[in-house]
């Protein structure tokens, strides 16, 4: 594929598919998973709305790494972090609304009473209430997010070296999760959570409805990042990627743009993070390590960076991959997974989106070819 | 920072040392830039040429003498970013151009529209800011490339676009280091002319080494020599100069 073909539109019909795939997800799940009886052909059964749904969300953590990588050249290695930020907050509320059903009969949560705590650490205050919790999903990542990108930009640490300090933060707060006294249930993290909301979990219309959730999230998602990308905005992170200084010549601060979009990117994790871990019933620091972290990137990078929507094929394909191939072949999956990298930086450079649809790497002019009139570029 | 120029002239250099571990770059180099002016200067390497650009752009702090950008704006006190936003725009040797970008798309970014994060994210263009576009689009000749990637412009047309970068911001004042360097004949001669075209809008400092180029555009030489002005005037009377000849010429 040649640079020149990047303008041509082909976005319509990955909108399409994106559009028919998401109808797909939120009224075939559903329909086959609660209406069509078990042992009929047709049937899902909940383990496959459960794994799809947590697929689905590595899909958004997949699609905020490429906002920042693939546009704005940042590779962070450290976003399996705020994912788990977004977790540990929904977990906080679902522990507390175990009530007193929980091994000791006691309100704390379970590992506080093993520790022998005799109240709530003040941090957890005010966590029994949803909206609070939703606020914290929110606001523990973004600020962290905040306060990291701000000095870390500021000090213009770029490139690999910024890759690497992410990853020595993920780990610090690893290590941090990991002490029981930190008050997040130590090397356990939470688990055995009743319901959500007052919704049993164990409920398959509780998990539908978080799937349901999910996979709307991940359209919002896509959605409001080929917003951004499309825009101006967009235009100047991929001017930032390519070439700071002359934009900083042109009057632009980029260090700002970096810390908004470092920050936008962590909270989309976090989000990811809160649906994932109702799904998946449990949260603990093995998401900080720096593996997982590193297994983000591989992800965006298989998909295609800079596509949006390859990053998401690649979570999809790389995750489905290792679901499948832990199971039938659970020594194979580490040299399979090496393999299809392998395979991918080979034959694909630009990803399995280069397969689908040419990838819109820059951002793809809009303008008609007579300077003379003023051509229409506001859609 | 208001600009006055009209009592005076655009730029004001005098007796700017720079010293580097005890070697002189720029020794009581003294120069000044008429609003509307185009002005070449030449010198061997090491004359000073690049560090002259760096103090005026703030890259470089002078450690005695003055630099002035129009009456009020002292340029020794003020940020590489104060400067550029004021009003002087600096080519560099290398192009550096947004090479993902169209040309068009390369204009838009540096026009002076908003530059917040909101302000571009919402960002529509005003049918002026179009026009303003295509003018330049116009002057550096681009106006049939507007749709192309950057990486896929010739060399000499993305120095065009460098400069087009530069003109979109309305620059007072225009440093280019080298414009020609790289380019083939046909590209020299129009970057001749794209040059000679600038003068009297803005005022234009030109360092170059292509003495053919130099002649061609020249209207005053400057000729720098161990930091220091050895020689200034029309370029016959510059190539006259026995001093001159001396130093640079006749090498």
């Amino acid at each position: 594929m040649t640079l020149s073909q990047r303008n041509r539109p082909r976005l319509p019909l990955a909108v399409a598919i994106t559009l028919a795939a998401y109808l797909l997800l939120v009224v075939a799940f559903p329909v086959c998973n609660l209406l069509v009886p078990a042992g009929k052909g047709l049937h899902l059964s909940d383990y496959a709305v459960g794994l799809v749904g947590k697929i689905l969300c590595y899909a958004m953590v997949a699609v905020a790494l490429d906002l920042i990588w693939g546009f704005g050249g940042i590779l962070s290695l450290g976003h399996g972090l705020f994912f788990a930020l977004g977790g540990y907050a929904m977990g906080m509320y679902l522990m507390r609304s175990i009530g007193r059903e929980g091994v000791y009969g006691s309100v704390l949560p379970d590992f506080m009473v093993f520790l022998d705590w005799k109240e709530l650490p003040w941090y957890w205050r005010g966590t029994e209430h949803f909206l609070w919790a939703l606020a914290l999903v929110v606001l523990a990542p973004g600020l962290l997010a905040f306060v990291f990108g701000f000095f870390a930009f500021r000090s213009r640490i770029k490139g690999v070296y910024f890759a690497i300090i992410t990853q020595a933060l993920t780990y610090a707060f690893m290590l941090l999760f990991f002490r029981n006294a930190t008050g997040f249930g130590g090397n356990n993290g939470f688990t055995d959570f009743k319901r959500i909301l007052g919704f049993p979990l164990a409920d398959p219309r509780t998990k539908m409805v978080l799937f349901v959730l999910t996979a709307t999230a991940l359209l919002a998602e896509l959605a409001l990042c080929r917003f951004i990308v499309e825009s101006k905005l967009g235009r100047v992170l991929t001017a930032i990627r390519d070439e700071e200084s002359r934009l900083r010549f042109c009057g632009y601060e980029t260090t700002r743009y970096k810390v908004f979009v470092f920050t936008l990117s962590a909270v989309l994790c976090g989000i990811a993070g809160a649906l994932y871990v109702p799904q998946v019933g449990i949260i603990n620091p093995s998401e900080m390590s720096a593996a997982s972290s590193i297994e983000i990137a591989i992800w965006v990078a298989a998909g295609g960076r800079g596509t949006l929507l390859g990053p998401l094929l690649g979570a999809v394909a790389v995750n489905g991959a290792k679901s499948f191939l832990t199971v039938a072949f659970p020594d194979a999956w580490l040299y399979a997974l090496g393999l299809m990298f392998i395979l991918i930086t080979r034959y694909l450079p630009r990803g399995l989106a280069s397969l689908l649809l040419r990838a819109p790497r820059a951002p793809r002019a809009r303008i008609a070819h007579s300077p003379a009139v003023a051509p229409e570029r506001s859609a | 920072m208001k600009l006055d120029t009209a009592a005076g002239p655009v730029l004001y250099l005098d007796g700017v040392t720079v010293a580097f571990d005890g070697f002189r770059a720029l020794n009581g180099l003294s120069f000044v830039v008429e609003p509307g002016e185009l002005r070449c200067v030449i010198g061997p390497n090491g004359a000073g040429k690049t560090t002259m650009m760096d103090v005026i752009t703030g890259k470089t702090r002078p450690d005695t003498g003055e630099a002035f950008f129009g009456q009020a704006n002292d340029l020794t006190r003020m940020s590489e970013t104060e400067i550029a936003t004021l009003g002087i725009g600096r080519k560099f040797q290398k192009p550096t151009v947004f090479r993902n970008h169209t040309v068009w798309q390369n204009l838009e970014l540096a026009l002076d529209a908003g530059k917040g994060i909101f302000p571009t994210l919402t960002a529509r263009l005003t049918s002026e800011q179009e026009g303003r576009i295509d003018t330049v689009l116009g002057v550096i000749g681009l106006r049939e490339e507007a749709n192309r990637t950057a990486d896929l412009l010739s060399h000499g047309q993305k120095q065009w676009l460098e400069i087009g970068i530069l003109l979109v911001q309305d620059p007072k004042l225009l440093l280019l280091d080298e414009p020609v360097a790289g380019m083939t004949d046909y590209e020299t001669a129009r970057t001749a002319e794209l040059v000679q075209s600038l003068a009297g809008k803005h005022s234009v400092v030109v360092v170059e080494h292509d003495m053919q180029f130099v002649a061609s555009i020249a209207r005053t030489v400057t000729v720098l020599h161990e930091g220091k002005v050895i020689a200034e005037g029309p370029m016959d009377r510059v190539r006259a100069d026995d001093r001159v000849v001396e130093v640079y010429l006749g090498r």
